[in-house]
């Protein structure tokens, strides 16, 4: 996984609210079976509608994401951390995401960050009046920068450690195989299992 | 002070607890499937690593399964190459595996139970949000997405923060005719998408111990679609009733001693929650949904809701893109809604008590014309039992089509989906755009209202049918 430390881009105002992940990821477009390449299924539906944001030529290049509440409720499918990514955001922003969506943009390398619906608003606004406007998202000091707004952010102490080090789960896990063996040794004998009972 | 069943399943699956970090715990049962772990198991390829605990990973095909001619090769070529994926890596990574064909095929968390193997007091982990179902017993069961399949193939752990407790006490009974499907809608539409996040909630209260296994699942199942972390029930005598003689199920002294164990998994009197939410189950209604998530729903009596109900501006944009995606006009009954398709099925309602209902109700009736009637039941072991009741044959006799076991229409990555502005009653557990299908629009509902309303070509409840036979 790359080190995330700050990002400095361009970002698209998504004015939507519960951007579930089928809307991210159409389940047609999950049955590849490699990590790359979910950026045609990208808010498939909505892109086929000429007048959806990101179709617009002032948003091409765009690598933050600015959306509503609720975002990326739903369906497991870490795809659509995978599509955004493959799409070329970096970060997302939203003052709610849902808990399976966040874990995995965590592990997957994509930032996403929560402030305020107050913030987002501000953010459309600055965008939509100017689409060249930049915003920074510093890991670091856990800020959100756009013109004179500075937003901070909460993100745990250990999902931004792991980030600033581009850190891989299971190479810490598999650092802790004593505690693994040992707690797999107490378990009671009478725990189901699938094979070989 | 006392604590709450979801702690106590915690703590006994802590491996590691370090300030500052997320608790380690271990996992009791990985559930595959084919649709999220082929990148998963290629980590484990690129890595050099092994399945660690092949005795606790269970595979099974669900996702992308026709429900038709499954003797024949996958047609859908994209399909197939996810399907034989999970076969070559369960063959490499020795995970037992239920194909396509097998007896105990079906979808993932239909099987986990009626194999016996989903038991009180674990922890339950699999690729897929509605993993939430095995809650029903009492064990932590969670949705996770790939990369954390593959943290869960290599290590049998995943680091998880401990989430805040919830309780959601239901009170009363139930009134006749009314499920555990409309009790969990009318939740979600009270405490809108994200009303759970964060939370681990334990469902409980008289109207919840009433509940059978079947319906526990289905008001688990749907924990995540109001954001929860997860949904648990604390395991009784119905729990212990359904599991006994289960292929799985602990036997002899096994049995004594697990049940044992099983009885004080319950919330400690002293025991305090994060959160409390109180309904009263004897007031509640058919429900159904009528905008693209699950917390849009209204009682089957009421009438679409107008954007001027709402007074936060994003619930009334959300309510202008809804109606709009719906086909829908503000202040329509929703008993006006005409239907074109009915899908009785899923993680959600397509176990076996959900299809002997679905039958009892339509039993002598037909399917409306120009309304066709999807009956696919959750695993091949529903299917079987459901023939080897007749129910297959009520269902046929109405018109309806009796289909394979499977995922099916409910998320429509098999050939069983909706076509633009076709709408469905559907018994499963998402409304979202083009979730059935691109364009498709969905109304979530009960088996009974399914049913009805594959009557009547409208929705509607039993109470609207003319008796058969009159």
């Amino acid at each position: 996984m790359d080190k995330f430390t700050s990002h400095t881009g361009r970002a698209l105002p998504l004015r939507r609210s519960n951007v579930d992940t089928d809307q991210i990821i159409p389940a047609v477009y999950l049955k590849r079976v490699t990590r790359t390449g979910f950026e045609d299924g990208l808010f498939a539906a909505w892109r086929n509608d000429p007048d959806f944001v990101a179709n617009k030529p002032e948003y091409q290049g765009v690598s933050i994401l600015v959306a509503g509440p609720d975002f990326g409720t739903g369906s497991s499918r870490e795809h659509a951390v995978w599509a955004l990514m493959d799409y070329g955001f970096k970060v997302v922003l939203s003052s709610r995401f849902a808990d399976i969506f966040r874990g995995n943009s965590g592990k997957a390398g994509l930032l996403s960050v929560p402030v305020e619906q107050d913030v987002i608003e501000q953010l459309w606004a600055a965008i939509e009046a100017d689409p060249a406007t930049e915003l920074t998202v510093d890991l670091e000091a856990r800020t959100v920068t756009c013109g004179d707004l500075v937003a901070p952010f909460q993100i745990d102490d250990y999902t931004r450690y792991r980030l600033l080090n581009g850190l891989d789960d299971i190479g810490i896990t598999l650092g802790n195989e004593a505690d693994i063996a040992a707690y797999e040794a107490r378990r009671p004998s009478w725990k189901p299992v699938t094979q070989g009972a | 002070m006392g604590k709450t069943l979801a702690e106590k399943v915690w703590d006994e699956h802590v491996v590691r607890s370090t300030e500052g970090e997320p608790d380690l715990l271990f996992i009791d049962l990985h559930l595959i499937h084919e649709g999220t772990s082929p990148q998963a198991f290629d980590g484990l390829r690129l890595a050099g690593r092994k399945v660690r605990r092949p005795d606790l990973t269970l595979a099974t095909e669900d996702h992308n399964v026709p429900t038709l001619d499954w003797d024949k090769p996958i047609a859908d070529p994209v399909s197939k190459t996810q399907v034989d994926t999970l076969r070559k890596n369960a063959a490499e990574f020795g995970v037992r595996l239920h194909p396509l064909g097998d007896i105990e095929q079906g979808i993932v968390h239909v099987v986990g139970p009626q194999l016996g193997l989903t038991q009180p007091g674990m922890t339950i982990v699999c690729g897929d949000s509605h993993t939430s179902t095995h809650g029903a017993f009492g064990s932590i069961a969670f949705g996770i997405g790939t990369s954390e399949v593959e943290h869960v193939l290599a290590t049998q752990t995943l680091p998880q923060a401990k989430p805040k407790t919830m309780a959601v006490t239901v009170n009363g009974s139930l009134p006749e005719g009314v499920t555990a499907k409309d009790l969990v809608l009318t939740l979600i539409a009270h405490t809108g998408t994200g009303g759970g996040q964060g939370y681990i909630v334990e469902y409980r209260g008289q109207a919840i111990r009433e509940l059978s296994m079947e319906g526990r699942m289905t008001v688990c199942n749907m924990s995540i679609e109001w954001g929860a972390k997860a949904g648990m029930i604390a395991p009784d005598e119905t729990t212990f009733a359904y599991i006994e003689g289960k292929p799985e199920a602990p036997k002899g002294a096994d049995w004594d001693a697990a049940v044992e164990h099983w009885r004080t998994l319950v919330t400690d009197d002293d025991a305090t929650f994060d959160k409390e939410i109180v309904l009263d189950a004897s007031t509640m209604t058919p429900f159904v949904t009528w905008g693209t998530n699950p917390g849009q729903g209204v009682a089957l009596g009421a009438n679409v809701p107008s954007p001027e109900d709402f007074s936060d501006p994003s619930d009334k944009l959300a309510c202008e893109n809804a109606l709009d995606y719906m086909g829908l006009e503000a202040g329509q009954p929703m008993r006006s809604v005409k239907v074109d398709t009915v899908f009785v099925g899923s993680c959600t309602n397509g176990r076996i008590e959900d299809l002997r209902l679905a039958a009892e109700i339509i039993k002598g009736h037909k399917v409306a014309e120009g309304t066709r009637l999807l009956v696919v039941p959750g695993s091949v072991r529903v299917r079987l039992q459901a023939m080897e009741e007749g129910l297959d044959q009520v269902f046929i006799e109405a018109g309806a089509e009796w289909r394979g076991a499977g995922c099916s229409m409910c998320l429509g990555m098999n050939p069983d989906t909706l076509q633009p502005q076709e709408r469905s009653a559907s018994t499963s557990n998402r409304n979202f755009e083009g979730r059935q299908g691109k364009g498709g629009r969905t109304h979530l509902v009960s088996v009974p209202v399914a049913a009805a309303t594959a009557v009547r070509g409208t929705l509607s409840s039993p109470a609207d049918l003319v008796p058969a036979g009159v």
